[in-house]
């Protein structure tokens, strides 16, 4: 079933967070393709559509990420997202998306702390992918 | 809630009651924040009435049309901009009048819609020039608390010093788990990057050490007369092993030997950043020329290499704290982002000024003028 395999668009400005996250996820058995700035993936969001996408918050921008999920919910509303960064731990502010007034500005679908693990990356994206 | 004042500066009834109708019922929420935010609309036909309105009443954003009966639009961006910084304005564009939009926003406007918007593309404007001004009101507050503490900065310097950890947890992970089996060639890769990023820190934190240093008023009693030419010439070897890798040359021209009253560690930190740059963003066989040339009563440091160079857009931003061009050339030229505002900080303590030169793909010259 090769030609079934799915998508996912990575996003990252840190060649080598993206380098890994690529690995874990084509380990997962998924098609990976990689932004390695806001700007490119933009182009890649106009042009394809993907199964999910992973963004990184901190680009070229300080929101980068917010931007990206705006983007992408526009053209593709039913595209999950998980937005992975390390803002948090980082300013004291905690980002999420559980409650309704969060969902309405981030629109991220999930929210990860970067130095997630493999195996419970793996158990996210099939969530977000109902496999 | 907290409301914010908004005034729509436009000709057509139709558009302003529009705005109106739209940001009456509007709220924005944050993550971080306990309240939300409203909006109060006021909406004003002319340009003269809204500096009128700017002088008389509390603003924090202004939607402003070009096209107005009297004066333009442009002419109140800048009448605010001279009297009220702190407002946020909000060019309302046509499409066909996009460069002058993008214009505006070089001129001081905080951003602009093109016309015609929907509801939603207001909505996620009012959104993201909230958001700035959230982040700027905090800013404020923890500066008046006393705190000095420079909330973006911090944020953006741990991003930036968490953002190795992470890449190299995540390799020491990959590595323990053998991920890659046997293929001993990819984790060696992955040391070296590992190392690289490591090396990346140690330069960041150097530069840290660097700014906390010159972060104070300038301590005149360190001053003495140094030699320019012998603290240039000391630079140059620093780097000369680095640059011989690069099969980059170094020349230095000091014809007067210019004495100048300063901080020795100061003016090192000045040679050490620009050469350091020229040799780093050269190309391999380039030159780099360092110049000291002493006008009226003026020192003129100046280097002038012959790398990749800079766009205008990236001299526009290359002295902000943590910019770095990024770019398949710079992709493995290690940075912290700091240096070059170190510079300026340095020469700002001087009463000095920098300026920088640059042609893309052929070189940059970096002048550094001080005061004697």
């Amino acid at each position: 079933m090769e030609n079934t395999k799915r998508t996912v668009l990575i996003a990252d400005d840190d060649e080598d967070y993206l380098f890994q996250m690529k690995m874990y996820v084509e380990s997962f058995g998924f098609n990976v393709i990689t932004a390695d700035n806001q700007k490119e993936a933009e182009v890649i969001i106009q042009n394809t559509k993907p199964d999910l996408a992973i963004f990184d918050l901190m680009m070229e921008n300080d929101d980068s990420g917010f931007i990206l999920c705006y983007k992408m919910k526009r053209r593709h509303p039913e595209v999950p997202i998980i937005l992975a960064t390390a803002v948090a731990s980082e300013t004291g502010i905690s980002f999420g998306v559980d409650t309704d007034s969060d969902k309405k500005w981030i629109k991220a679908d999930l929210y990860l702390e970067k130095g997630i693990r493999k195996d419970q990356l793996h158990k996210e994206i099939n969530k977000l992918l109902k496999i | 809630m907290e409301k914010l004042k908004v005034m729509v500066v436009d000709d057509e009834p139709g558009i302003r009651s529009g705005v109106s109708r739209i940001l009456n019922n509007f709220t924005v929420s944050y993550p971080f924040m306990d309240a939300d935010i409203g909006f109060d609309i006021l909406e004003v036909g002319t340009g003269e009435e809204a500096i009128e309105k700017v002088k008389s009443e509390h603003i924090d954003i202004v939607l402003l049309d070009n096209k107005l009966p009297g004066i333009l639009g442009t002419e109140v961006l800048e009448y605010i901009n001279k009297n009220n910084p702190e407002i946020l304005v909000m060019m309302i564009t046509s499409y066909a009048s996009l460069e002058l939009a993008v214009k505006a926003t070089n001129n001081g406007a905080y951003d602009f819609i093109p016309k015609p918007f929907t509801p939603q593309e207001l909505k996620s404007s009012l959104e993201n020039v909230s958001k700035h001004l959230f982040l700027r009101g905090m800013t404020r507050k923890m500066n008046k608390e006393g705190k000095e503490i420079r909330f973006q900065f911090l944020s953006v310097l741990s991003h930036e010093l968490k953002a190795p950890l992470n890449a190299i947890e995540g390799y020491l992970r990959i590595m323990k788990d053998k991920e890659k089996g046997d293929d001993i060639a990819s984790y060696d890769q992955m040391i070296d990057r590992s190392v690289q990023r490591i090396k990346g820190m140690r330069n960041l934190i150097m530069d840290l050490l660097d700014l906390t240093k010159i972060n104070f008023e300038k301590k005149t009693d360190k001053f003495q007369d140094i030699n320019l030419g012998e603290i240039a010439q000391l630079s140059i070897e620093a780097m000369n092993p680095y640059a011989i890798q690069k099969d980059v040359k170094i020349t230095l021209s000091d014809e007067e030997h210019i004495v100048l009253k300063a901080d020795p560690g100061d003016i090192e930190i000045i040679f050490n950043n620009l050469i350091s740059n020229g040799v780093k963003y050269n190309k391999d066989g380039g030159t780099v020329d360092v110049k000291l040339i002493k006008t009226d009563n003026k020192i003129n440091i100046i280097v002038k290499d012959t790398g990749i160079g800079l766009s205008k857009e990236e001299t526009d931003k290359l002295f902000h704290e943590f910019f770095r061009v990024k770019s398949e050339q710079t992709r493995h030229i290690t940075g912290s982002g700091l240096g070059l505002s170190i510079v300026k900080r340095i020469s700002d303590l001087y009463n000095g000024e920098i300026m920088v030169d640059s042609t893309p793909g052929e070189g940059t010259s970096f002048t550094v003028i001080l005061p004697m």
